[in-house]
């Protein structure tokens, strides 16, 4: 079989050199976002940018663990890992340690601190991998389906709980996975359609969507109605449709927590308020608008420098990176993420292993999820959801549980060629 | 793999779509709309206006006339105060707790986050003892400015006063200044406002969100440093100046006197004046209130805004023309008996002079002379088109800067006023005047007004033969001492050089024997003339003009006391000291007995009696009961600006003839 030097030969260094990157670039930009003239050495234990320069060498060296563990142990831990994680969810809301009115920490002594839904993201994705490659599972049997679903909810409603809105959503987006095994094409179709009407709802007269919808379905009756099965399930489906845009605004109004909803209509530009609850991200898309092509330079942001904008080292860092490196630095950022989500899929999909390739989709969607939630929202086309960028945002518990998420995918792809373990 | 193999397509597709998405956007707000940058500038920036000092100004000599004293102010950061001993502030400032409470009040209502004004002008000492002791009173700092103080107390009328910015000044400087600015109000802090302000400066100062400082953008490369204003040279002597003012104490009136060889303005007297020190600090505003109230009337700038009737002192000009014109030789005579008859009336002389020729008829200041020369100046085409006649001599005499605006560098000039030939047309109908009909202009009286600039002009423009330098104040700018190129301009008068002999002979003779002999100074040869100006309002105006000496003369001079009786009484005595001070550096003892102290004490100014009942006219219509005419005219004014806010003492512009003829009822064969 294969000896240890061959296992770091099969590891992707393309990805490895990526998440090395992103990770270095989180670094210099924490620098400059807490950067203090008075104060400037760049390794400085006291400091956020010290701190987490020891959060990326601890970072590494659990990566390097991960590679040097068998794989097989992966799969056989899951169910384990999965458990041990709901645990720590459950304790985090009796005896956690709240954070900006979020219940998601537990102290474990000497000044650290552990964010269970962190872990619980890779743990998740470990065994919604390992059922779904059970010979007998197949997502579009209907039970196998709940019980998929089940796996994401249970720690996404516990998380719900603490409550924390970001990484809940983050779960939602296991649905790739899901979709990937063969889930059927209308759920997407039918997110989607769903969340477009939730937004026009807002925006709208909800007398004019009723009018595009039957005029849609109309149209759609004209062009394929003679097929009545479809015909059937269309007037379903718009029936359904124009109940709920009706519930969108009881929904919205009563449904949501008051800082949800002033969040997301100022991002719907339903109300506008710079000064109060919109300050936050009129100050983050100026700071990222000021860039202009080259950006201001490294420790040269008005904005970063002198703190107009919040949270600048964990979920506003994008500021920093648009401030001072400017649109270049924001596709190098965007670049290196897509590079980054598109070398996953490829590993997955070179995964003899279909335990292997369900958990590699199961990383790219929390990353892609992230990046998205994440740069939206610092730009100002998502209401503001505390979520850190992959890699780059500031603290040890994210970019820990990132790295695990993928380093046991590295792990996983430089074993492709060997047993299949599922 | 298996059978959806082919949805990684769709996957990797959502993930390039919804990053493309998020770079397009951050493509539109990073690349194509600059607002962001301007709104990331506006979150940290802010220009700090930086004051250059004004200019100060000298006098001829060299002496200073206005400069800066610095004075602090105590500023409050309301948010930064905190626990202090308060009663040991209040005594500090010598202020109450109540009063503590008011400013403190009125500074958190401005911005609790930054800087105002606590008290304004603290003493030095005050401050000193403040300053001492400013770390126990966190929130508190002192901010130093400078004010305009005048060390002699003199020539308030010429330096006028600074003071904040109207919003009409505002908008009419196209938002150069700002609110709580100053700016020259009148004289020439006003007609030298851009030179002596100087440039502002601009600091870019960095703060972060919470509003506290952070040094300087880009280390400073958009700042721009204050320049201080240029310094002025004044053309005054502030000794002669300083004398003029004393000779005039307790009198109302103005003494102009000009270089004639430069047209450099070495007195400029307006009386009563009043201290400039009182216009500054913070006494100001009570100051400046009592003066408006002043009847006399300190703010007004007698020299270039009062009209007087020049009477006698005009029979040289009279002459002259009538000497260009080829109407008279000087050796002519005439006859006088007491009186002369212009149609069938009567123009009485001051005496029987006899057979006067030119000199003799300037010497004596015989009336019927001049009526003579002036008929046959009128009568030139024998006695038809008397209007044209009389336009060509009006162009004459405005020539001389007479009945137009000499162009002083002094706000609110006024031109005097010689009539057009069209006015009497209006009173007469055309070609129903003639010689007989507007023969007291022959004598200076009648219509005819002039400031005592114009008065001196005409003094300067003979002693120099035939021309004069526009008349100006400031002979220089700056430390490079820039002269305006207008003011080495001669301006000729049309009156060739060989005919001012015969009159300047006259000129001599009325300081050596004729009306003017008591003023005679020992040593120089002065040539004057009296006048004594008929005013219908009350006494007559004394008036001296004058230049001296004969030869390649030094000074011309104008003096005129209203109310107060011949010229040779009052006005020449004045004029001769400060000729002798000017020309000599001391006052010699006269021949004739009389000294300078017996003027300053003698008090001359014309009563002013306003019943208590009508005090609630008095503002609109203040100034009926006063006689002089400067008074008079500044009446005009004072109901246009009955508020006290705006200071000027500016003739209106448009139709002052009309104003001025409206309010003088007609004078007729006045001597």
């Amino acid at each position: 079989m294969n000896n240890q030097r061959s296992f770091f030969f099969n590891v992707d260094w393309i990805t490895v050199l990526i998440y090395l990157a992103l990770c270095v670039i989180g670094w210099v930009n924490i620098h400059a976002a807490v950067f203090d003239e008075n104060n400037a050495s760049i390794i400085d234990l006291d400091t956020e940018y010290g701190k987490q320069f020891i959060f990326i060498l601890s970072a590494l060296v659990i990566g390097t663990v991960i590679l040097l563990l068998e794989s097989r142990f992966l799969s056989a831990l899951a169910p384990t890992l999965y458990i041990i994680t709901v645990l720590l969810l459950i304790v985090v809301l009796v005896a956690g340690h709240n954070v900006g009115g979020n219940q998601a920490w537990i102290d474990i002594g000497g000044g650290f601190r552990l964010q269970p839904s962190e872990f619980a993201k890779f743990s998740t994705c470990l065994l919604l991998a390992r059922y779904l490659s059970a010979t007998n599972v197949k997502v579009t049997d209907p039970m196998s389906f709940l019980i998929a679903g089940g796996i994401i909810l249970l720690p996404m409603m516990l998380i719900k709980l603490q409550p924390d809105d970001g990484s809940t959503l983050v779960f939602c987006s296991l649905i790739f996975v899901l979709y990937r095994e063969g889930l059927s094409v209308y759920f997407l179709i039918v997110i989607g359609l769903l969340a477009t009407l939730f937004v026009s709802a807002l925006l709208v007269n909800v007398w004019f969507i009723v009018i595009a919808l039957v005029a849609a379905a109309a149209l759609l009756l004209f062009m394929f109605g003679r097929n009545r099965k479809f015909a059937t399930s269309l007037i379903i489906g718009l029936v359904i449709a124009m109940g709920f845009v009706f519930c969108v605004k009881p929904l919205y109004l009563h449904g949501l927590k008051p800082h949800q909803r002033v969040r997301i209509d100022e991002v719907l530009g339903l109300s506008k308020d710079l000064r109060g609850v919109g300050y936050n991200q009129n100050q983050s898309k100026i700071a990222i608008g000021s860039g202009r092509v080259w950006g201001k330079g490294y420790l040269q942001g008005t904005q970063t420098k002198y703190a107009f904008v919040p949270a600048q080292s964990t979920d506003f860092i994008f500021c920093t990176i648009g401030e001072e490196w400017g649109f270049a630095g924001s596709v190098v950022v965007l670049g290196l993420y897509l590079f980054l989500l598109l070398r996953i899929v490829l590993i997955a999909e070179r995964q003899r292993a279909p335990f292997s390739r369900i958990y590699g989709y199961g990383v790219a969607s929390i990353i892609f999820c992230h990046v998205i939630i994440n740069i939206a929202m610092a730009i100002g086309y998502m209401p503001v959801i505390g979520i850190p960028l992959p890699f780059i945002s500031y603290g040890g518990s994210s970019l820990w549980s990132f790295t695990i998420l993928l380093f046991i995918l590295l792990k996983l792809d430089s074993n492709r060629m060997g047993i299949n373990h599922a | 793999m298996n059978s959806f193999f082919e949805r990684r397509y769709v996957i990797a597709g959502i993930f390039i779509a919804l990053i493309l998405i998020l770079l397009a956007r951050l493509f539109y707000i990073q690349v194509v709309d600059d607002r962001y940058f301007l709104y990331a500038q506006n979150n940290v920036m802010r220009r700090i206006m930086q004051y250059p000092a004004r200019g100060p100004i000298l006098d001829r000599t060299g002496k200073i006339m206005v400069q800066n004293e610095p004075v602090y102010d105590i500023t409050v950061v309301p948010k930064q105060v905190k626990a202090f001993d308060t009663v040991e502030f209040c005594k500090l400032l010598g202020i109450d707790r109540e009063g503590f409470d008011k400013r403190m009040a009125k500074a958190r209502v401005y911005s609790p986050y930054r800087t105002s004004i606590f008290e304004k002008q603290v003493s030095a000492q005050q401050y000193a003892s403040f300053q001492e002791r400013l770390s126990e009173f966190p929130g508190f700092d002192t901010q130093k400015r400078s004010l305009r103080t005048y060390p002699d107390s003199a020539a308030s009328q010429f330096l006028g006063y600074i003071g904040e910015v109207t919003d009409a000044i505002i908008k009419k400087s196209g938002n150069y200044y700002s609110p709580g600015d100053y700016v020259g109000i009148t004289g020439v802090e006003k007609s030298y406002e851009s030179t002596l302000r100087g440039q502002r400066g601009v600091r870019n100062l960095i703060y972060d969100s919470h509003n506290s400082p952070k040094g300087s953008y880009a280390n400073g490369a958009y700042d721009t440093a204050a320049v201080a204003g240029e310094r002025l040279i004044s053309s005054l002597d502030m000794k002669i100046q300083k004398l003029g003012e004393t000779l005039m104490k307790n009198k109302v009136g103005s003494i102009v006197a000009i270089e004639p060889s430069t047209g450099e303005i070495l007195c400029y007297v307006s009386s009563p004046t009043y201290d400039p020190n009182l216009l500054v600090g913070r006494e100001r505003g009570n100051n400046a209130a009592k003066l408006y109230k002043d009847p006399y009337k300190p703010f007004f700038a007698r020299p270039v805004q009062a009209y007087y009737p020049p009477g006698s002192s005009f029979k040289p000009l009279s002459a002259l023309i009538g000497l260009q014109e080829g109407i008279i030789k000087p050796s002519d005579t005439y006859n006088c008996i007491g009186y002369y008859m212009a149609g069938n009336h009567r123009v009485k002389c001051t005496h029987v002079h006899g057979t006067v020729n030119l000199a003799g008829a300037i010497a004596g200041s015989c009336n019927g002379y001049f009526n003579m020369v002036f008929a046959k100046v009128l009568n030139a085409q024998g006695g038809k088109n008397t209007d044209e006649s009389y336009t060509s001599w009006k162009n004459n005499v405005n020539k001389f800067g007479f009945g137009v605006r000499l162009g002083v560098d002094m706000p609110s000039e006024g031109k005097g006023l010689v009539p057009t030939a069209n006015y009497y047309d209006k009173i007469y109908h055309k070609g129903g005047w003639r010689s007989t009909t507007v023969a007291s202009l022959a004598i200076g009286q009648g219509e005819l007004l002039a400031t005592p600039l114009q008065l001196a002009n005409i003094e300067a423009t003979i002693a120099n033969r035939g021309f004069y330098y526009k008349p100006h104040l400031i002979k220089a700018i700056g430390d490079k001492q820039v002269i305006k190129k207008e003011y080495t301009i001669k301006n000729y008068v049309g009156i060739d050089a060989q005919y001012f002999e015969p009159v300047i002979n006259g000129m001599q003779s009325v300081v050596d024997y004729g009306t003017g002999q008591g003023s005679k100074i020992p040593g120089i040869v002065m040539c004057g003339k009296t006048g004594t100006a008929q005013n219908p309002h009350g006494k007559n105006h004394s008036l001296f003009v004058a230049f001296a000496p004969r030869d390649n003369p030094k000074i011309a001079i104008a003096v005129v006391v209203e109310n107060s009786g011949d010229g040779g009484t009052w006005a020449a005595p004045i004029a001769s000291f400060i000729v002798e001070q000017y020309l000599k550096g001391s006052i010699s003892k006269r021949p004739s007995g009389i000294f300078p102290e017996y003027y300053i004490e003698k008090n001359l100014l014309p009563d002013i009696i306003v019943k208590p009942a009508d005090k609630a006219k008095i503002k609109a219509d203040s100034l009926k009961k006063i006689t002089a005419d400067s008074l008079k005219k500044r009446k005009a004014d004072s109901v246009k600006q009955a508020g006290l806010k705006s200071a000027q003492n500016k003739p209106a512009k448009k139709g002052l003839g009309n104003v001025l003829t409206a309010m003088l009822p007609k004078q007729k064969n006045d001597e």
